[in-house]
């Protein structure tokens, strides 16, 4: 199972990351350009190429109406959701957009919904991993920030398979973190993570005991991060420039891009500076400067900041603990890189956060440790197992438009609930079923996750039918829901529509139309794969041509083998993938006699009595007796 | 959530009952003892999953061992590369699991839990129930315990009063002097019956083993009053807070 690669990915609001288990240390793979975070950017180029990452960055400014960020914000959420989103960042919706429909965001001439943006960017960190490995990524575990609903899951689900990556599991940011943390420290007691990321704030508690992370409570905010901050500070810009210099430039992509690039250079350099400078180009020419001292920006912040207090309070009082209680408070996220921010922990908590984790990568790391657990372990982590819990509670709708719990929040996952149901009228052979995630009494106050249709119910007098749900919410927080109908014991047939989400089949078209896109990257791929194996055929040969075999094979032999083996090398040199296979095969056929031969040597000298150890010694390495073909490719790692 | 009718096909834990799936030897409950694989998830209760008897004087840290050793086998996590049926398999196993470890940590839940196996009905007395017979226009059962009759009548009294002041805008220390003593005492009243129904509890487990039918019957209907009085208090409890917010 070792040599299919399973990768940990970090896909965050601002950066994204790809890690692996290097060892028993997990590392992140680092992209062409040798950098360890992709910014979750995407752009359409000059040449109408798709590019990501650090390379998109640049057209965010020259060609802002080509370019997204931030498409986190929007996973899993419909129209209603993001009127505040749509006021403080440059997303364009589809012009055709109809209410209760996917979103879809327009890059230059198409549309896009949220789960094939995230796409783009996990296929980008995908081939970022091929090209470290040599080799094919198709499994992953990704992050998503705990306090993330059912649709916000899925979406990032659906963003895996469009991507062509199997999402093995999701796994909460903190939690994540928590596992990078615990690694290295065997140590048994409660850890608060406090996540404040990009674009969400999470708060998890956790207790740890010999090996086991136990989440114990979790809070968050999927609207609070970094990029509220950002947004302060640029309305501060907008108003200075339209009241100092007259210009209203607001509506202009290109000028709030270069404001906003601004003040985030500014607000990275206050963390460890007492004041920082604006400076902004606009069009005309003119020039907008300023200053913002340490002082001014916390203020600023405040109440951003402020809004990590009730989260934080409230998951500490569902773990039923005292802040005194808290072993050791982990920092996660790069805007846990302010001052302010690790001021105000150190208040909630009574004690220093523990900062020698990197924020911005402790995420990705814990997401590989992870990923090796479910590849089945390694010796470091095999005595570790994380059990989470669900953020929301699970509540159907009843009778007067209230909410009735049916899993709480915090509860571990999987967890599962049964419910019965019943008709009302004689012969009626469906039951409709609203099904809610929150904390909220009333239906209405609460995030419409599906309407189920409970089909198939045989006609009986009304209230007779016992119909069986059950609502099963599995280890990545995606609920499941069966039903049947007791006195048939007939399986009732449920008719999902998603409130915000995409069906199958529209996943699986993405899918497609993905394929399309990445034909040129199977081609790469292959043609990886294939060199690759062509150097395991290579090293066996030349492995074999030290062994006395070798001087048994006739001299025609010999010389047809060389001539094969030169083919291949000047195949390997070429990019067509197929030429390559074709080498591959003909050297492989052409040593059979010499596999033959090295077999016999090893058997002969078994019976011999001869140490196998030394016998395995005269056949190439990574293959003992029992394998067929010394030099074909081994089946076995 | 198991039931009780189906007491007679329980099985006991630990014991060999069905042959295993995979390798056909017998097995026990959760693994198959010759070749350690999951099994479908049996039609037990949550004291059955444990290989708990069906007492409620539990330990607290026992249950937790065994929590998390049970975790550590059947967790999805483990099955990540295991063929489907052995995924669907663990998926329930340890929904059940956590489920069960849910239900049984929680004294009040684990007792209310056991009650409802040994067939007692148990009277919602959720906040949602609340507000679900408002909606809906249901008279919902509140029985007065008889020794709280006089102190809720009172406290009732203060409650409409201490409403129709904050309505008029006006303030009166006494009044919320009153409440804050008649709330400190409900309080204390419900510590007490957690103790009541702990006492119950020790009565309740030495019965499982040596009692009839009709002390058993007896205990069950003292633990569903103390539980009851206890949720009234609670409510009441609520009702202060929200007229106090």
């Amino acid at each position: 199972m070792s040599s299919d690669h399973i990768v940990g990915i970090d896909l965050g609001t601002t950066n994204s990351l790809v890690a692996y288990m290097q060892g028993d240390v997990p590392a992140v793979i680092p992209g062409e350009d040798g950098l360890n975070l992709v910014p979750s950017v995407v752009a359409l180029d000059e040449n109408n190429q798709m590019i990501v990452g650090n390379a998109a960055r640049k057209y965010l400014i020259e060609t802002s109406d080509r370019a997204v960020y931030s498409i986190k914000r929007l996973m899993g959420r419909g129209m209603e959701d993001i009127q505040e989103e749509l006021k403080l960042f440059p997303f364009r919706l589809a012009d055709d957009l109809l209410s209760g429909e996917v979103l879809r965001i327009r890059i230059g001439e198409r549309t896009y919904t949220p789960p094939e943006i995230s796409a783009l960017i996990l296929r980008q960190l995908k081939r970022n991993a091929e090209r470290f490995f040599g080799g094919p990524v198709t499994k992953a575990v990704i992050t998503v920030p705990a306090y993330f609903n059912d649709a916000q899951r899925q979406a990032t689900k659906d963003a895996g398979r469009i991507a062509g990556l199997d999402v093995l599991r999701l796994v909460n940011e903190p939690t994540a973190a928590s596992l990078a943390y615990g690694l290295d420290r065997r140590k048994n007691g409660v850890v608060a993570v406090y996540d404040l990321g990009g674009g969400t704030f999470d708060i998890s508690i956790l207790k740890l005991h010999d090996g086991i992370f136990e989440v114990v409570a979790t809070n968050g905010d999927t609207h609070l991060g970094g990029d509220d901050i950002d947004n302060l500070l640029i309305a501060i810009a907008l108003d200075d420039i339209r009241g100092d210099l007259g210009l209203d430039v607001r509506r202009n992509g290109e000028a709030v891009q270069r404001i906003r690039k601004s003040v985030i250079e500014a607000k990275i350099a206050l963390s460890s500076e007492p004041s920082a400078k604006l400076d902004v180009d606009l069009p005309g020419g003119k020039k907008y400067q300023r200053e913002i001292t340490r002082e001014m920006f916390e203020q600023l912040i405040q109440p951003v900041v402020d809004r990590t207090i009730g989260p934080t309070k409230q998951a500490l009082k569902d773990a039923g603990l005292k802040p005194g209680q808290v072993d050791e408070v982990v920092l996660v996220g790069g805007s846990t890189r302010i001052p302010k921010v690790r001021q105000l922990v150190q208040e909630l908590f009574g004690r220093a956060p523990h900062t020698g984790m990197n924020p911005d990568e402790v995420v990705a790391l814990g997401a590989a440790v992870q990923a090796n657990i479910l590849g089945g372990g390694s010796a470091i982590t095999k005595e570790m197992l994380l059990l989470d819990v669900t953020p929301l509670s699970l509540g159907i709708e009843v009778a007067g438009g209230v909410t009735d719990k049916i899993i709480l929040r915090n509860s571990t996952i999987p967890a599962s609930a049964t419910q019965y149901y019943t008709t009302q009228v004689d012969g009626q052979t469906s039951v409709a079923i609203h099904v809610l995630q929150g904390e909220r009494e009333l239906a209405r106050d609460c995030r419409s996750l599906a309407r189920f249709d409970l089909k198939g119910v045989p006609p009986m007098v009304a209230g007779m039918p016992r119909i069986e749900v059950r609502f099963l919410i599995d280890a990545n927080g995606i609920l499941h829901v069966s039903a049947r109908e007791q006195r048939s014991g007939k399986e009732a047939e449920i008719e999902v529509q998603p409130s915000y989400g995409l069906t199958d089949e529209q996943v699986e078209h993405m899918l497609l139309e993905s394929y399309d896109f990445a034909e040129e990257d199977f081609r790469q791929r292959q043609v990886i794969e294939a060199r690759r194996e062509a150097d395991t055929i290579l090293a066996a040969l030349s492995k074999g041509k030290q062994s006395p075999a070798w001087q048994e094979l006739s001299s025609e032999e010999r010389a047809k083998t060389e001539e094969l083996e030169r083919a291949l090398l000047a195949a390997k040199d070429g990019d067509d993938y197929a030429a390559i296979r074709k080498a591959i095969d003909a050297l492989n056929a052409g040593t059979m006699h010499l596999a033959e031969l090295m077999m016999d040597t090893a058997v002969s000298a078994a019976l011999k009595g001869k140490a196998m150890d030394g016998a395995e010694a005269d056949l190439p390495e990574g293959e003992g007796a029992q394998a067929g073909h010394p030099v074909a490719k081994a089946e076995f790692k | 959530m198991a039931n009780a009718d189906s007491k007679s096909s329980l099985i006991v834990p630990g014991e060999a009952t069905e042959r295993c799936w995979s390798c056909g030897t017998m097995r026990a409950q959760h693994f198959c003892n010759s070749c350690g694989k999951v099994q479908p998830a049996a039609p037990v209760d949550y004291f059955m999953f444990f290989g708990f008897p069906r007492k409620l004087d539990l330990d607290t840290a026992v249950l937790e061992k065994e929590f998390y050793a049970l975790s550590r086998r059947l967790h999805p996590d483990v099955f990540a590369q295991a063929e489907s049926v052995e995924r669907a398999w663990s998926l329930e196993q340890s929904s059940m699991l956590n489920d069960a470890y849910r239900t049984l940590k929680d004294p009040i839940k684990r007792t209310e839990y056991l009650l409802r196996l040994e067939g007692v009905e148990l009277e919602e007395q959720s906040k949602q129930a609340t507000e679900k017979a408002r909606a809906t226009g249901e008279l919902k059962k509140q029985v007065v315990p008889p020794d709280l009759l006089e102190e809720v009548f009172e406290l009732n009294m203060h409650l409409e009063e201490l409403r129709g002041q904050k309505e008029l805008g006006e303030d009166d220390p006494a009044l919320l002097e009153e409440i804050g003593k008649a709330k400190l005492s409900l309080e204390e009243k419900f510590d007490a019956l957690f103790n009541e129904l702990k006492a119950e509890w020790k009565k309740w487990d030495a019965a499982v083993d040596s009692g009839t039918e009709e002390q058993l019957a007896q205990i069950r209907d003292q633990m569903l009053d103390v539980l009851n009085r206890r949720n009234y208090i609670r409510n009441l409890v609520r009702d202060v807070n929200e007229a106090l917010e």
